[in-house]
């Protein structure tokens, strides 16, 4: 626990985007509390662009800090960038997370480019899905 | 910042009469009670009263007493030295799912040796049923481990009923009582137990002592051999100063106890009913009343308790969780799991341990600040957001 960057802990302690978006175009949620961790990310999107994005999350410091951080970089991306954004980002960008903490940054990216799927579903839309590591 | 420590089973500082009494055995009497001079005199005297000392805290008159680094290390020397010294009478050892690791991983290692091993159930408050042991033995059983308290939930097992089962059918029966000795009675005599395990730092003594009571006649196959220190039980040059201090504890806690649990067990009280007064959602786990004066173990609904103990932690008060999160291997507490709590409470659980100087003042202000905690935590799960739409969707129409 006193293992976390100083990023994390800041992400930890003022979650950026906390919320549920109401009629979102887009949810996504992954985990279960079995595990320890529950995501749900939702979206709103315009022009192609992640105009908005919330999140509510069950779980650790490192999960918080994780959809956190996952909500500020999706902000105003396009869809195709978003979905780019890989668990291995998201555990840089925090300054890296301690070892048994990784699997949590796997989720946030999970959540988020589920939101988008089902963004796209809705919408009969295909995106060329890269690997997200 | 003033803190709050609520996580005294974790660690305690020593009693400073207890310090007090050590010390002279680190420089004065530091000789070797082995040593046929005169300077081995004292320290083996020391040893000979730390002894007694400890005899009397856990109720037993006769009887040897192993003196071991950790109650860890006294669990382990019960069950592998006892199981592989009785090998050729059986191979069938009893204890439960609510067990210390330090009594189940030896358990696993002996299963690899050709060991069964049966861990008995418990029921929601982290009962032992005597008639599920009774069932359970069989005529290759040489032992039962079953612990006097439970250092998580604080649950009391009714141990006297137990030794009962297992006299009857002349099974060696050992106990961890690490979490109870100091706290709470321990007749040794009486109970029917054959073997206890204690260690000081629970009741204020030094980290590095503790020690494993034997009934006399038993046969235990040493862990770590070489000297005949401990009777050839326990080999290694005795660690006199935190002997000392373990004893010096035990005497404390014996001649204190009715004070030191009435004081501590109403703090806790104090605690428990301003926590349920002030966070909705919260839920008690343990036995109502069978249970450990210093220990409060509560579940605060819709939160993980890593994040919890995170934010508690900031604002200067220490608890510690049963979450998986907060756990080295990532698995949420085999305690509450056994009693059957539901994954997401056991990761929302908090452990309370008052210390026997911990203050009623300060009960209000670690409540008001888990209300916070756990109100802002809430407002970020999507079990909380969850559970308010269907309790929305539940409740009347306006």
């Amino acid at each position: 626990m006193l293992q976390y960057s100083e990023k994390v802990m800041d992400h930890f302690t003022n979650p950026r985007n906390i919320g549920e978006i109401p009629d979102p175009d887009g949810v996504g949620e992954v985990g279960n509390p079995v595990c320890g961790d529950v995501m749900k990310f939702t979206i709103m999107v315009k022009d192609g662009r992640i105009e908005d994005v919330k999140f509510l999350t069950f779980g650790c410091g490192a999960a918080i800090a994780v959809s956190s951080m996952v909500s500020e970089m999706a902000k105003g991306k396009t869809l195709e960038e978003a979905l780019q954004i890989s668990n291995k980002q998201v555990a840089e960008e925090l300054g890296g997370l301690p070892g048994n903490k990784v699997h949590c940054s796997n989720l946030g990216a999970d959540a988020l480019h589920k939101a988008i799927e089902d963004y796209m579903k809705k919408n009969n839309l295909t995106v060329e899905k890269s690997s997200t590591g | 910042m003033k803190s709050i420590n609520l996580d005294y089973t974790a660690a305690a500082p020593v009693d400073p009469v207890v310090l007090e009494a050590m010390l002279p055995f680190f420089t004065e009497h530091y000789g070797n009670p082995s040593s046929g001079h005169r300077l081995g005199e004292k320290p083996k005297q020391a040893l000979d009263e730390a002894r007694e000392k400890v005899a009397r805290l856990i109720g037993i008159g006769s009887g040897d007493l192993i003196f071991t680094a950790s109650a860890s290390e006294s669990n382990n020397l019960a069950l592998k030295g006892v199981a592989r010294a009785l090998r050729k009478k059986g191979n069938h050892i009893i204890s439960s799912a609510v067990e210390h690791f330090s009594v189940l991983n030896p358990l696993k290692t002996l299963e690899k040796e050709g060991f069964d091993v049966t861990l008995l159930p418990v029921d929601r408050f982290g009962l032992i049923s005597p008639d599920d042991l009774a069932a359970a033995i069989n005529d290759q059983t040489i032992l039962v481990s079953i612990q006097t308290a439970n250092p998580e939930i604080g649950t009391i097992q009714p141990i006297e009923k137990l030794t009962a089962v297992a006299r009857k059918k002349d099974i060696l029966f050992h106990t961890d009582a690490a979490a109870a000795a100091g706290w709470i009675p321990l007749n040794g005599n009486r109970s029917g137990v054959d073997m206890i395990t204690l260690a000081g730092d629970q009741f204020y003594g030094p980290k590095g002592a503790a020690a494993l009571y034997l009934r006399r006649g038993i046969r235990l196959a040493p862990l770590i051999e070489g000297g005949i220190q401990e009777k050839g039980r326990r080999a290694g040059t005795e660690n006199v100063p935190a002997i000392v201090g373990l004893g010096e504890a035990a005497r404390l806690a014996f001649e204190d106890m009715e004070e030191r649990r009435s004081r501590v067990a109403a703090v806790r009280d104090a605690l428990k009913k301003e926590l349920f007064a002030r966070v909705p959602h919260l839920q008690m786990n343990g036995h109502p009343d069978r249970r450990l004066p210093n220990n409060l173990n509560i579940s605060v609904q819709f939160v993980e308790g890593e994040a919890l103990l995170m934010r508690l932690n900031m604002a200067g008060i220490y608890v510690s969780s049963g979450s998986s999160c907060t756990s080295q291997a990532l698995k949420s507490s085999h305690v509450l799991s056994a009693i059957g709590l539901p994954p997401e409470l056991a990761q929302g659980s908090l452990l309370l341990a008052p210390g026997k100087d911990s203050s009623e003042k300060d009960v209000t202000c670690v409540a008001e600040q888990l209300a916070e905690v756990a109100e802002l935590l809430r407002n970020m799960s999507p079990l909380y957001h969850k559970f308010l739409k269907e309790d929305n969707k539940n409740a009347p129409v306006q």
